[in-house]
């Protein structure tokens, strides 16, 4: 409590501990959405610049930082796929799945990746959260600051799209 | 999750975009924000050089102003 109130004032030093509190946690979020880790870590950068920037509207008696972090970053990563988006897209750099060839695993990778990445971004953020990383849809619904309702309506649209592109290339049946 | 009509899609999501939950942060970012914060600080807004620049303008075109704001300070 104490340290949120020094934070509002503007104390480097408490924004340091905050940060090294949540950047792992953070990082975690951000890169679930873009899935790049060079991205995420320049988002996380980005998340904690914006918190810091909006210090003084951050209500220490409320105290929910990372709820608040959460946010902000949901919507630098957002910020990102929307740009992104007109832009070349970047492949993602994560480890594969097990128990299937690399190239089998590429070429389906590449099939998947471009049929999210037609989503909007608001539908792909829910979509990547809701479906691939099984996150609760309360847990989406407060990072995105909707309802629950319309974060289901976001995943119905979103799954209705992705099946249709999928069907087409063979994918999904 | 609790919708089983969207079990299928998930399963083929999950075999091509594997969930990346467990991936750790591999170094502090701390430096980096660091360094974020001091390029920020030096950097001027926009809308402040164009103030300064309209203020400019002002002068050059009304000089006749100048005696009286200097009164004013």
């Amino acid at each position: 409590m104490e340290l949120l109130q020094r934070f509002a004032s503007g104390d480097l030093e408490a924004f340091e501990v905050l940060f090294r509190e949540h950047q792992a946690d953070v990082y975690r979020w951000i890169l679930r959405i873009v899935r790049h880790t060079a991205t995420a870590e320049d988002l996380t950068v980005e998340t904690f610049w914006r918190f810091y920037k909006a210090r003084s509207r951050f209500d220490p008696g409320r105290g929910n930082c990372g709820a608040w972090l959460r946010r902000i970053g949901t919507n630098a990563a957002l910020d990102h796929l929307r740009k992104a988006r007109r832009e070349v897209p970047l492949a993602e750099d994560l480890p594969s799945a097990a128990g299937i060839g690399p190239c089998e695993q590429e070429e389906l990778r590449a099939q998947l990746q471009s049929a999210v990445n037609g989503l909007t971004p608001r539908l792909r953020i829910t979509v990547m959260l809701a479906l691939v990383e099984e996150e609760p849809y309360e847990n989406i619904a407060q990072a995105l600051g909707i309802s629950v309702s319309a974060v289901k309506v976001r995943v119905f649209r979103g799954v209705r799209i992705l099946r249709k592109k999928l069907t087409e290339v063979g994918v999904h049946s | 999750m609790k919708e089983p009509e969207f079990d299928d899609l998930k399963t083929v999501l999950q075999k091509g975009l594997p969930r990346v939950s467990a991936e750790p942060l591999k170094r502090d970012l701390w430096p980096e924000m660091l360094r974020k914060l001091d390029s920020q600080q030096l950097r001027v807004p926009w809308w402040d050089w164009a103030l300064l620049a309209g203020a400019t303008l002002l002068l050059c075109f009304f000089p006749g102003i100048i005696p009286a704001l200097l009164y004013q300070l």
